[in-house]
């Protein structure tokens, strides 16, 4: 390092965030070899999750289910009617979950940042607790529309909240206007299944997050739902990358720092609101799968974003099949899969790598 | 000579014409009193103000034990206090309300006190016992007692102390890599949350929904049928733990100055953060045992009570007055709300501090700055 | 990098040395088996380019950082053999960003200075009074005793850091680049102050500075480091040369006396600028000062 490659006197503020991988910025070499290793994941995960389950069945079998359908063959059915809905939704949810958090760390300039923050979750429970007591409802088609409204709704109070006062959602506000709101919700939903006994005792398997029993309605009702958050997130991703500059450093660059904030938090309610719809609230995907694929693809969230969402499929797709492996023939929840798994997976990360800074 | 006066003193009273021949009188803030060698520094607000709080405490409290489904006038209730019980007081004063009452403010106290540490230990607001993982591992404990053991309360609070303590020392642990940085204490707590919630919600979806009430109810963190038992854990906890805890206002005041600074004015800066974590940690404990986690206190304690205080330091004292009144009032409020139906108190704190904090928002001109 | 002295010191004392110091971040070396004596009552200044460790070697001589191998010297006893309070008795530290709690006043900061003199029974004693009140007067911050230390201006804050360590009333001070940030008056100002310490009370103070010229001005003795050790070692005459300042800086300049105090002044000739014709050689001008002092 030669004293005439520095230059004297630069701001101590500026951040330099480097991959922790090999120590050196990523070039594109890097970041293509990322995404290849991502897709061939996305495939295995898809492969395996449709061959993989409390029954093993072979590679030949699903590719003919897939190619040449015979309604008589159990093996077929297994495939086709059970595995192909789960395995999409996986990868609906697993996406949009992945997306969703490299958004909200984007907004929130914040690399802890989770979806849940913005009391997506929290909104979507309570609303669904509502739901069960009031309408008796239990099925899971039928909670998702008032887990998707309950989420929209919550996250339109936060923002708006995050909004109140002098500097407009700033992302400090907008993370204590979340943690307010989710923790009241909380605490009515809590206290709705305290007061019923048979509310408790079917909300806490939808709370638990599983994409067990939805059928492909339910993947249908969303889908939409998430291509568009899909599209406002990668719309933003310039612009949010402008604001990770700072505020001032964006506005300098032409950026409109409140429309790219209202288009990230209606993305992020897009796609976080569908995904607790369709599978119940899942945890660890929104945080730490953005946080991680940082670290080999560095903070251009242009990148970030389309990576993060097939990290996030990957993972959520195998941590599901593992959850079927791990307790045949019955099965583990997937929300509880990717926090067992992810939970120290990510602490072995922390201890190993230089992760990004808070 | 040269003792000081109250804090109004403004700056006008230190012109330089007084301090050009002999050492001017130094205007520290708060009262200083001393004694043959020994001297101390006492700030009066701080002091009005817990002295205010207590009288609230007090007030809530008798009339917490007065309402219920049998309300007694005041009147008798502190006659039973004092020792004149009537027939149907003494039942209900004694052995039903009092006790919760008390377990209620130490508790308050307690969690009021390990939050305000944490915050100030972290920089944030946003802190509290739950980053070190410990309040995670203290439901996991409680839950794998209810679930698996069929556990008695006694046991349980053991089994959530044990957890606690647990996941505590293991992300410290884990965290710890020449030395703990808060960052990687944060990360590693939440990793380390992250796993703990998946068991217990894999045993959530597996017990049977009585023992899933059970555990449901312990979560929220309750005062229900807590008894003199309980009082006497809280009181000898608090009688060790409290005196430490204001030792270590000394050390969150000079750790406030940064790490660099602080060890160069002759702090030992990781033996003291070890201390405040233990400390931290060991309030946490007593108020999870005692009563199970309840949501809120923990966050809200602190920030009060230093704008209370109108002072930027950590202000450990007040934030257990402030916790133990907020849990009193709570707990009044969570019996009689739905009565006859009586809530967990867990319930109500998170009912009242979630407003506060999002008016704390609309009303903060400066962002961060809780 | 072996030290290049220019003069030897060992008439004069050294309460502070640092011997054969290795000093590394996680594996990443950045200082390298560096010796360093601290001559007593005189202001050193440490200089060099951005990462070339003088900030760390700074830490490590305030007892922050431990050495990888070899150790730092403070009266005779390895540093981190003593107790953290009782090296706060002897050396003071300003660290390069010190954090003020938020709404702290002048005065309440001043004394926090006092830590390593209090115990728990004795948190403010006449002696504590005394030191506080001299600090104040000494950086000339009495008048601003019961200001917020935020709503301060960048020296005036400043001033205030130094009044902290003063009022420990240690006899060696270490400030980390305590002008960076600041206006040239006030820059003057902090320096002019930091001379009166060292000349009214024989203070020994090292100071990590940016400005080569302020350097030269205000210190006795000058230290200039490149990647992790020691170019050149002495007195501002000997050690700022052109030819010190390509080595350390990688700078070509034209080294002339400061019309003002007689130290060394570094012009600096940019790559792009050619030398301008009416004015000598560099080598030759170099050659001049070095005589004349």
């Amino acid at each position: 390092m030669g004293p005439t490659t520095e230059s004297t006197g630069a701001p101590r503020t500026v951040r330099h965030i480097e991959p922790a991988v090999g120590g050196q910025p990523a070039g594109w070499s890097w970041r293509t070899v990322g995404v290849i290793v991502l897709v061939a994941a996305v495939f295995s995960a898809m492969l395996l999750s449709l061959a993989v389950g409390a029954k093993t069945i072979p590679w030949g079998t699903v590719i003919d289910a897939v190619t040449a359908y015979d309604v008589e063959v159990t093996d077929h059915l297994i495939v086709r009617e059970l595995r192909m809905p789960r395995t999409v939704l996986g990868l609906l949810v697993g996406g949009a979950l992945g997306m969703a958090g490299a958004l909200m760390q984007g907004v929130t300039r914040n690399p802890l940042a989770d979806p849940g923050l913005l009391g997506v979750n929290a909104g979507a429970s309570f609303a669904v607790v509502v739901a069960i007591w009031s309408f008796g409802i239990t099925s899971v088609s039928g909670l998702v529309w008032f887990a998707f409204v309950g989420a929209a709704l919550t996250s339109v109070v936060v923002f708006v909240l995050g909004t109140a006062g002098r500097g407009g959602a700033t992302p400090v506000r907008l993370a204590l206007a979340g943690a307010a709101l989710a923790s009241l919700l909380f605490a009515l939903t809590r206290a709705v299944t305290l007061l019923d006994q048979s509310t408790l005792d079917q909300f806490r398997f939808w709370s638990v997050g599983s994409l067990a029993g939805r059928g492909t309605d339910v993947a249908g009702h969303v889908a939409p739902f998430i291509v568009v958050g899909a599209v406002l997130a990668i719309g933003a991703a310039r612009q949010l990358n402008a604001l990770a500059l700072g505020e001032d450093a964006a506005r300098a660059l032409g950026t409109r720092i409140q429309m790219t904030r209202l288009v990230s938090v209606v993305g992020i309610t897009l796609l976080c609101g569908s995904a607790v719809a369709a599978a119940g609230p899942i945890g660890f995907v929104g945080l730490v799968v953005p946080h991680t694929v940082r670290a080999w693809f560095g903070p251009d969230q242009q990148w970030l974003i389309p990576t993060s969402a097939l990290a996030g499929a990957a993972f959520l797709l195998l941590c599901d099949t593992a959850g079927r492996v791990i307790a045949r023939p019955g099965e583990v929840q997937v929300g509880i899969m990717t926090a067992a798994i992810g939970g120290p997976a990510f602490v072995v990360l922390v201890r190993r790598t230089r992760m990004a800074q808070l | 000579m040269t003792l000081l006066d109250d804090l109004h003193r403004g700056a006008d009273d230190l012109a330089t014409s007084e301090s050009s021949r002999e050492v001017a009188a130094v205007s520290i803030s708060g009262r200083v009193i001393r004694r043959r060698g020994f001297s101390v520094r006492l700030d009066p607000r701080a002091i009005g103000v817990c002295v205010g709080l207590a009288g609230l405490i007090v007030i809530v409290g008798l009339w917490s034990i007065s309402v219920g489904d049998f309300p007694i006038p005041i009147s008798d209730v502190v006659a039973t206090l004092l020792g004149n019980p009537t027939e149907d007081s003494e039942f209900i004063v004694g052995t039903l309300r009092m006790p919760r009452v008390l377990v209620g403010t130490g508790v308050g106290a307690a969690f009021g006190m390990s939050g305000a540490i944490f915050q100030s230990l972290v920089r944030n607001p946003l802190g509290s016992p739950d980053i070190i993982g410990f309040t995670g591992g203290a439901a996991l404990g409680a839950v794998v007692m209810i679930v698996y053991f069929e556990a008695s309360a006694l046991q349980v609070s053991i089994g959530a102390v044990a957890g606690g303590l647990i996941a505590a020392v293991l992300v410290y642990l884990l965290a710890w890599k020449r030395g703990v940085q808060a960052y990687r204490l944060v990360l590693v707590g939440i990793g380390a949350g992250f796993a703990i919630s998946a068991v217990i919600d894999y045993m959530i979806t597996r017990a049977e929904i009585n023992d899933v009430q059970r555990a449901a109810v312990w979560l929220t963190g309750s005062l229900n049928g807590r008894s003199w038992d309980e009082v006497r854990i809280v009181v000898v906890a608090l009688a060790v733990l409290g005196p430490l805890a204001v030792l270590m206002q000394r050390n969150l005041d000079r750790l406030d100055l940064g790490d660099d600074t602080a060890a160069g004015l002759g702090v030992n800066v990781g033996r003291a953060k070890l201390m405040l974590v233990l400390v931290g940690v060991g309030l946490a404990a007593l108020g999870v045992a005692a009563a199970g986690p309840v949501a809120f206190v923990a966050f809200v304690s602190g920030p009060i009570a230093r704008r209370l205080v109108s002072s930027p330091r950590a202000c450990i004292v007040p934030a257990a007055f402030v916790g133990a009144l907020v849990t009193v009032v709570a707990d009044l409020a969570a019996r009689r709300l739905l009565a006859p139906t009586e809530l967990p108190v867990g319930i109500m704190t998170a009912l009242i501090g979630a407003p506060y904090l999002l008016w704390l928002l609309t009303r903060q001109a400066r962002t961060g700055a809780l | 990098m072996t030290a290049t002295l220019t003069e030897s010191n060992g008439t004069a004392s050294a309460r502070l040395r640092a011997k054969s110091v290795s000093l590394a971040y996680d594996d990443h070396v950045v200082v390298d088996h560096l010796d360093l004596d601290i001559p007593d009552g005189k202001v050193t200044a440490i200089i060099g380019p951005n990462a070339c460790g003088k900030s760390t070697l700074l830490r490590a001589l305030a007892r922050l950082l431990r050495p990888s191998s070899g150790h730092v010297v403070l009266d005779g006893e390895l540093i981190h053999k003593r107790p953290t309070k009782d090296v706060a008795r002897r050396l003071g530290l300003l660290p390069q960003t010190p954090i003020a709690p938020e709404g702290i006043t002048v005065v309440d900061l001043v004394a926090r200075g006092r830590t390593p003199h209090q115990k728990l029974f004795q948190q403010w004693s006449t002696s504590d009074e005394a030191a506080v009140s001299a600090a104040l007067e000494a950086t000339g911050t009495s008048a601003l005793a019961d200001r917020a230390v935020d709503e301060l201006s960048g020296g005036q804050r400043q001033r205030v850091w130094i009044a902290m360590a003063l009022a420990q009333e240690t006899e060696l001070l270490l400030l980390d680049e305590p002008t960076t940030f600041l206006d040239i008056a006030h820059q003057i100002d902090v320096l002019d102050l930091v001379d009166e310490l060292n000349r009214d009370r024989g203070r020994t103070v090292v100071i990590v500075l940016h400005d080569l010229n302020l350097a030269c001005r205000y210190a006795d003795h000058v230290v200039a480091m490149r990647d992790g050790g020691i170019v050149a070692v002495g007195r501002p005459a000997e050690v700022i040369t052109a030819e010190t300042v390509r080595d350390v800086f990688g700078l070509d300049s034209m080294v002339i006396e400061d019309p003002v105090s007689s130290t060394p002044l570094v012009v600096p000739i940019s790559a792009r600028r050619e030398n301008a014709p009416n004015l000598p050689s560099t080598q030759r001008l170099g050659a001049e000062t070095e005589t004349r002092s």
